[in-house]
């Protein structure tokens, strides 16, 4: 039989490939993952609306937006915020260096109210400025400000004519702020906030009224605060013991199996590469149960090309030839693996209509890992062995593990 | 290779053994339960990172110092830097600060802190909606089985899933290790694990059925294991590739997911166990009853000259 040239040149481009790309790229996508805050240290908070107001979606949706709006506040990137059955709200600062001062932000009401003077009545109120007017500014003693505007001027300059001469006091909350007293009659809608320490004060507080009230109050029922360190520490280590797990599963694969299992550890590398490239793009967040599922879905990926290997040497011991074994044993595993893969997906996407959380963000990863799986370890592995037969340039069934006593007539 | 073991033959010590195991369970979570982590007792759990091989005794008097008396604490980590502190009390900020400043103190060195503070009912609800998922997760499977296989193999299927889930429930409890929501997602995914190795063992079953068409008991309890044997060695190698995953995760992969892959080399062993000696037992059973109860019945056949 002659050589195919050709095929080898396609086997090895593909190889040669999958590696490159994997090297040379991998870190790059693995730096554009979002890691989960038990990965990289943050702050996790769980709202509950009590039950003595309104609530329904679309209440929950604009607390949700408000608590988005906060967080950019915060500088943090990617902040997650879920709406959990009907009354709850979780937030995920994966990344925040200050978690006391993010859970004393989150938690603000917020909610800006001017008095009349005895400090009781609300006579006008945040959600009545202009959205996004508030920012710092500075008086003429050079103090920090906040500079606000109303939507409506009108009522601000009737309010202000009412109540010429006498105090009119800013609360956020039930803090009180400042208590100016009204020197004129205001028109035009602008008014500034003094009482402000700092600058930076000023300016977060301008970025609360911005952000706007919470609608509703929350009360907090579950934290979780993940140290920097410890979270880096988890990482690091779930790295190394992910590594050295992959290290001597290669060995173990390359040696039970030579050939077909050389095929195998290339179409792990393009899995594990795959599996990288979605969580990146889909913009999956990584999690410990999300790392558990990407190694469940290494195990079916292994499985898939064991399946198929033991499936080839079996059609070998029966004296088939390398190309119709390839050929009888692909065929009959494929179905085989394809139900064990279908069911734990049925599995996976059951637990992802179910589950919360992390329940959640293990179904996630275990449906892309599932999928990954598939086409590395069926769809690639069929590929570069049938190239590898078909180019004639395999012919010793030693090559997977048969050896030729073993092999009786067919 | 060839395991020539008469796997069908001891089915029923198997299957006593397996039943044992799961009274052993049944009385262990009635006798002393479940060692349910923070996330399902109200409370704080405090990890402070000290430094290695830290004392313990000494964090606990500095933890007395602070009005706990008797303080749950213990030392974790790869390196034992760690000293987990857990109450039942709802602790604040100002109060873990408290802490964490008393024990650098005492230590010397800038003690870090993680902290957990968890109402039950968030931790409860999560784990109902996990078994939710998984019960029907099982049927869906179940339909799945009986609609491209039968239903007998969709019986033993189920049966076999929720023994394993079971059975690291038993261990958890056996050995009073602490549940947290990680074993949640152990115990799905050595769902997923015994499910695979199941379908895997059943498709070989159910091809060579179709080869071998056996009629007697023989024949039959031949064709099981001829089907366990042929798939004996794939089922070896996949249980041994994961375990190199788990077993390193559980040496090295730190305090978080210690108990988690503890939960999965368990799970491994049991989901390879049982699809050889629970799950293709119960269908070689069934299957003689039904064959049995076939023959059974009169039928009319007309008479050939």
């Amino acid at each position: 039989m002659k050589i195919k040239k050709g095929k080898i040149a396609i086997f090895i481009t593909i190889v040669v490939a999958i590696l490159v790309l994997a090297g040379t790229t991998a870190l790059p996508v693995w730096n554009k993952i979002t890691k989960g805050l038990d990965l990289q240290g943050g702050f996790e908070v769980l709202y509950e609306a009590p039950k003595d107001q309104k609530v329904d979606r679309a209440i929950l949706l604009d607390v949700a937006n408000a608590l988005e709006r906060r967080i950019n506040v915060l500088g943090v990137s990617e902040p997650e915020i879920s709406i959990e059955g009907n009354n709850r709200i979780r937030v995920q600062l994966a990344g925040v260096k200050d978690p006391a001062k993010a859970r004393d932000l989150l938690g603000k009401q917020a909610e800006l109210t001017f008095r009349e003077p005895t400090g009781k009545t609300p006579v006008i109120k945040g959600a009545d400025l202009k959205p996004g007017s508030a920012k710092l500014s500075f008086d003429e003693y050079n103090s920090p400000v906040v500079a606000i505007e109303f939507k409506d001027g009108k009522k601000f300059e009737d309010i202000t004519k009412k109540y010429i001469g006498q105090p009119l006091p800013i609360y956020l909350d039930e803090k009180e702020l400042s208590s100016p007293v009204i020197q004129n009659v205001i028109s035009g809608g602008k008014a500034t906030i003094s009482g402000q320490k700092t600058p930076e004060e000023a300016k977060e507080l301008a970025s609360l009224l911005n952000a706007g009230a919470l609608p509703i109050k929350l009360q907090e029922v579950q934290s979780f605060a993940v140290d920097a360190s410890l979270g880096h520490q988890s990482m690091r280590d779930t790295l190394i013991a992910g590594g050295l797990s992959v290290l001597m599963i290669f060995i173990f694969v390359i040696g039970f199996y030579r050939l077909p299992g050389l095929v195998a550890v290339t179409t792990l590398i393009a899995y594990t590469y795959l599996n990288l490239v979605i969580f990146a793009f889909l913009k999956v967040t990584l999690t410990l149960p999300g790392i558990a599922a990407f190694i469940l879905g290494i195990g079916m990926a292994v499985d898939a090309n064991i399946i198929m290997s033991e499936r080839v040497r079996e059609e070998l011991r029966v004296g088939r030839t390398l190309k119709s074994a390839m050929k009888a044993g692909s065929k009959r595993s494929f179905l085989t693996i394809f139900d064990a893969n279908f069911t734990t997906m049925l599995a996976g996407a059951v637990l992802f209509a179910f589950g919360t959380a992390g329940v959640k963000g293990f179904s996630v990863a275990l449906i892309v890992g599932i999928l990954c799986s598939f086409v590395t370890a069926v769809g690639l592995s069929r590929w570069l062995m049938s190239l590898l037969i078909n180019s004639n340039l395999v012919k010793n069934p030693v090559l997977f593990r048969v050896k030729e006593d073993e092999i009786g007539e067919l | 290779m060839n395991y020539k073991f008469d796997f069908v033959r001891y089915r029923k010590p198997f299957l006593l053994a397996s039943l044992i195991i799961v009274l052993i369970g049944i009385g262990s979570l009635f006798v002393q339960g479940l060692n349910l982590g923070v996330d399902f007792v109200s409370g704080t759990r405090l990890d402070f990172t000290v430094k290695q091989n830290v004392d313990v005794e000494k964090a606990k008097s500095v933890l007395e110092k602070n009005g706990f008396k008797h303080p749950n604490a213990r030392a974790a980590g790869d390196q034992k830097q760690v000293v987990v502190f857990r109450t039942d009390n709802i602790l604040d900020k100002p109060k873990i600060d408290k802490l964490k400043g008393d024990l650098s103190k005492e230590f010397g060195v800038n003690v870090t802190v993680q902290e957990q503070k968890v109402d039950p009912i968030i931790g409860r609800e999560l784990a109902r909606n996990a078994i939710i998922g998984i019960l029907i997760a099982c049927a869906f499977i179940g339909i799945y089985v009986a609609f491209r296989f039968e239903y007998r193999f969709a019986m033993a299927t189920v049966v076999t899933l929720l023994y394993d889930a079971f059975l690291i429930i038993t261990f958890f409890s056996l050995f009073q290790i602490e549940v947290d929501l990680f074993f949640i997602a152990a115990i799905l995914t050595i769902i997923g694990y015994s499910m695979n190795d199941t379908i895997v063992v059943f498709d070989r079953i159910r091809e060579n059925e179709e080869k071998l068409q056996p009629k007697t008991w023989e024949q039959l309890s031949g064709m099981v294991n001829l089907s366990i044997q042929q798939t004996l060695v794939r089922s070896i190698n996949t249980v041994l590739t994961v375990l190199f995953g788990a077993l390193s995760l559980f040496l090295l992969g730190g305090e978080g997911i210690r108990n988690f892959s503890l939960a999965l080399v368990v799970g491994l062993f049991a989901g390879a166990y049982s699809s050889i000696f629970i799950a293709s037992q119960i269908w070689v059973i069934w299957k003689w009853r039904s064959v049995k109860a076939g023959k059974d019945e009169p039928k009319l056949s007309p008479t050939t000259e």
